[in-house]
């Protein structure tokens, strides 16, 4: 039992897909200026994650090694279409705003990573459960971005009003720079930063090392 | 003509892949330690963006939009829902071939790619250049140039990069900051640089 609990929250701190592993950057960042998109996203992702991951392993003992990665692919595309058709169906509005991003969870490299890293090597439930763990991690990332990018940028959680606009008579002028895309970049990076002074295991070996500074030379010496 | 022009400009540096769309981020990030190498995977990037942008161009056209089979008969049919699993399968199979072509006639350059080849398949902006491509309605013309321009300014970008890292990393970070991190905060200062040219219209 510890166990499944272990699969499921490891990744979302100890073994994040975006902050180490770096896997899934891609498609998202341009998803996160609001939170009711970006919710929108997160829930697509840990639905393909989850169930491209479970049926990979299903069919694991069957897949030809030399062919696996074509057919995690038509699994994956497969369950993307069928997400992005709900999404067209049942939220119409908010699909139009996430344009092509639902399509590109077919790249996204979480979804990929996982399948081969977990999938190929468990049974379904377990990789169920990782898929899902490893959805969240992605998803805690952007949801952290998405809330400060909309509270600072427009003021507003959810669309509704959190801190009143100077321009309607409250007092907060939102900073415009948080709803363009280098801001989601400065907040991965910090996020980044926050997450390893918290687990310093995390920090990277520095390639060079700087030597200590040695007494400096005198003049005229 | 030049409207194709404007377009190829607006691809290279508005509307940039890496920059603004953030996307091909796990490459960009992963593969930009070395000049060299970011620039034979640039390379390449715009060498599979500018066959598969066109090729799945006239595949949406021919096959799967609205009424595109009328050609054959069938009017009524709206393949357009199987667009995510036939650009992909195209997508794989060009940058197999590419591979195989590589290495039989050029092997110089197949060697000097290694392992990036195949991981172009997963690049998020070769897909999201085709997406763009049927979202935006470009005719196989455009989607040529299209094509070359997100694939030169993802090249360019992600050769900056590499750039910058080479020298950054004599520099002392702060603990937790050290490589990723530090990573993004440059892509995203880059990301404020390239919005300057946010005005340009030829």
């Amino acid at each position: 039992m510890s166990n499944t609990k272990e699969t499921l929250v490891n990744p979302i701190f100890e073994n994040n897909p975006i902050a180490l592993q770096i896997l899934g950057i891609c498609s998202a960042l341009a998803v996160t200026s609001s939170l009711s998109v970006t919710m929108v996203m997160c829930l697509s992702v840990i639905v393909v994650t989850g169930f491209s991951n479970f049926f990979v392993s299903l069919i694991r003992n069957y897949i030809p090694s030399n062919i696996r990665i074509i057919a995690q692919m038509v699994i994956i595309a497969s369950l993307v279409i069928v997400v992005d058709q709900v999404l067209k169906a049942v939220a119409y509005e908010i699909s139009k705003q996430l344009s092509v991003f639902v399509g590109l969870i077919i790249t996204n490299c979480i979804v990929m990573g996982r399948a081969e890293a977990f999938a190929m090597k468990n049974p379904p439930i377990p990789s169920f459960i990782d898929g899902v763990g490893n959805g969240l991690g992605y998803s805690i990332v952007l949801i952290v971005v998405a809330f400060f990018r909309e509270l600072f940028g427009a003021g507003k959680l959810f669309g509704m009003d959190v801190l009143p606009l100077a321009t309607e008579g409250g007092w907060y002028i939102p900073n415009g720079l948080m709803l363009l895309p280098p801001s989601a970049f400065f907040l991965i990076g910090f996020f980044i930063w926050a997450l390893r002074a918290w687990k310093t295991a995390q920090v990277e070996e520095e390639e060079f090392k700087i030597t200590a500074n040695t007494s400096p030379v005198q003049e005229g010496a | 003509m030049e409207e194709l022009l404007s377009l190829f400009v607006r691809a290279i540096f508005i509307d940039n892949m890496a920059l603004s769309f953030f996307l091909g981020m796990c490459t960009f990030l992963a593969i930009s330690k070395k000049v060299q190498a970011a620039l034979g995977l640039g390379i390449a990037v715009i060498v599979v963006l500018m066959i598969t942008v066109p090729v799945n161009n006239l595949i949406y056209n021919y096959l799967l939009a609205d009424g595109a089979l009328a050609w054959a008969g069938f009017p009524e049919v709206d393949l357009s829902f199987l667009g995510l699993l036939s650009y992909i399968g195209v997508i794989a199979a060009i940058v197999q071939i590419m591979e195989m072509f590589l290495d039989k006639y050029v092997p110089a350059l197949y060697n000097a790619l290694g392992v990036f080849l195949p991981l172009i398949t997963v690049n998020c902006a070769i897909m999201g250049a085709s997406l763009f491509m049927v979202e935006r309605d470009y005719t196989f013309g455009e989607s040529i140039v299209y094509g070359a321009g997100s694939g030169v300014g993802w090249a360019l970008a992600i050769t900056a990069l590499a750039g910058i890292r080479e020298k950054m990393k004599y520099s002392d970070v702060p603990e937790g900051l050290r490589g990723l991190g530090i990573t993004f905060i440059t892509v995203g200062l880059m990301s404020l640089g390239f919005m300057s040219f946010g005005g340009i219209d030829l």
